[in-house]
């Protein structure tokens, strides 16, 4: 039995060190690692390149990164909704890349999988095309896009074992599963940690060998974005 | 008098067929979801994780871990599935979903759309709309026939920075439904009470304007 449980969330950062690249999963506010993050802002580290869909809101999620002043550049795909980061790119204390959101989704996979590059349609004909080795396959355009290649994953998973297997839950899964096993080093924080074992391995979505280091996160807020409900 | 922006949302589901899984985008074609006809049976694709959104849940009963695109708390169908972002955008690139509708800020006569960024104005991203358009073969854009200002946004080419080229195929405004043809933008119905003049008038790309052309019905 292979084990990745570690009791701290400083534990499992150990090893992050100031201008790294970090990719983080969730989508907007859905399925994001907020120990992590929250330990992130609190550190004295700082400079980091940060790989997410969203840049959070301002107080919290990955904001609480632009809010600690801790990020130097953003790689996502819509980044609306946060003052403090708009404050920033305008003010180019940062910089920032906008992807086409299955362009990034499959530059996580490709990292994880061991591919360098790969062919997309995404782009084609716009500025995201600008640079880059453009092919024909049967009629139809396509960009060479390169897999990431980044120093941390930090991501959230509804269940793990303390042999880092994971389960998701709805659409809190996103980008998570992408980017298990797609940098160095990959932590995975739980709201339940369970013996290892204890989950049918039918049921496990993303296996442990794509995960260094899992623990127990704790005070999960899990803040809805925009609650929408039925008229009654 | 023109349509108003749910009544273009109620013509584009006339478009809907059973069996179709359809992606919407934000704004008016978040609409269409409510004029879903009677009989037809189809599943709604969200980018972030989801094949078959059901109704937005009971208050008191949103679940944070239940999201669409937009950010919104929503509820499954029956029969719906969840699944990570590559996989979500392998259903868009293998060209999986039966039909895309999205919003637009200009579109060319070439079918060209540009809906994700204004030159000095604050850019928010792109989010999944030029993977969406790089890779759909039926895509519908609901959108307004003018800007704010009053300008045409169904233009010979799109001066705004491009999400994808040559890809709609229909567009449906307050004014007409017109599809993309090699030779422009070809009217196929006109809203009540607006004459072929309005539309002209509208219209900065190439129109063609067939002898009969019929009301549109919501």
């Amino acid at each position: 039995m292979i084990r990745k449980k570690v009791d701290t969330v400083h534990e499992a950062l150990e090893g992050i060190q100031s201008g790294m690249t970090l990719m983080l999963g969730g989508f907007g506010l859905c399925g994001i690692p907020e120990n992590l993050i929250r330990a992130l802002a609190e550190s004295s580290h700082k400079d980091f390149c940060c790989i997410s869909a969203n840049a959070g809101v301002d107080d919290f999620g990955l904001g609480l990164l632009f809010g600690a002043q801790k990020v130097k550049k953003m790689i996502g795909s819509y980044v609306g909704e946060n003052e403090e980061f708009e404050r920033q790119m305008l003010a180019k204390e940062i910089e920032v890349i906008l992807t086409p959101m299955g362009t990034l989704a499959e530059k996580c996979r490709a990292a994880q999988m061991g591919i360098p590059a790969f062919f997309t349609p995404a782009g084609y004909g716009t500025e995201v095309a600008e640079g880059k080795e453009i092919r024909k396959f049967n009629g139809k355009n396509y960009l060479l896009e390169m897999a990431y290649a980044s120093d941390f994953s930090l991501v959230k998973a509804w269940k793990g074992d303390e042999s880092g297997n994971l389960i998701f839950r709805g659409t809190a899964r996103n980008f998570n599963p992408l980017m298990c096993g797609a940098s160095t080093i990959t932590v995975a924080e739980v709201e339940e940690l369970v013996p290892t074992g204890s989950l049918d391995p039918n049921q496990i979505h993303t296996p442990g060998i794509f995960v260094d280091r899992i623990f127990q996160g704790s005070r999960y807020e899990k803040r809805i974005e925009r609650r929408t409900v039925q008229n009654t | 008098m023109g349509l108003t922006k749910n009544q273009i949302a109620k013509r584009i589901a006339q478009e809907l067929q059973s069996g179709y899984y359809v992606n919407l985008g934000i704004g008016i074609p978040t609409l269409v979801a409510n004029y879903v006809p009677e009989g037809i049976e189809i599943a709604f694709q969200s980018e972030n994780g989801i094949l078959g959104i059901g109704p937005f849940p009971m208050p008191g009963e949103e679940d944070p871990d239940l999201i669409n695109a937009g950010k919104q708390t929503i509820t499954p169908q029956l029969g719906a599935s969840y699944f990570d972002s590559s996989i979500s955008f392998g259903m868009i690139r293998g060209k999986h979903i039966d039909l895309t509708v999205l919003g637009a800020m200009e579109v060319s006569e070439q079918g060209d759309i540009a809906n994700w960024k204004i030159p000095e104005k604050l850019v928010k991203g792109m989010g999944g709309a030029m993977d969406l358009v790089a890779s759909s073969d039926n895509i519908i854009v609901a959108m307004m026939h003018t800007n704010p200002k009053g300008e045409s946004k169904l233009r010979t080419e799109c001066t705004l920075p491009l999400t994808g080229v040559r890809c709609v195929k229909r567009i449906v405004t307050d004014l007409a439904v017109l599809d993309v043809t090699k030779e422009g933008f070809l009217i196929k119905e006109r809203a009540k009470g607006v004459d072929i003049e309005e539309i002209k008038r509208f219209t900065q790309g190439k129109l063609i304007i067939p002898d009969e052309i019929p009301e549109i019905q919501v």
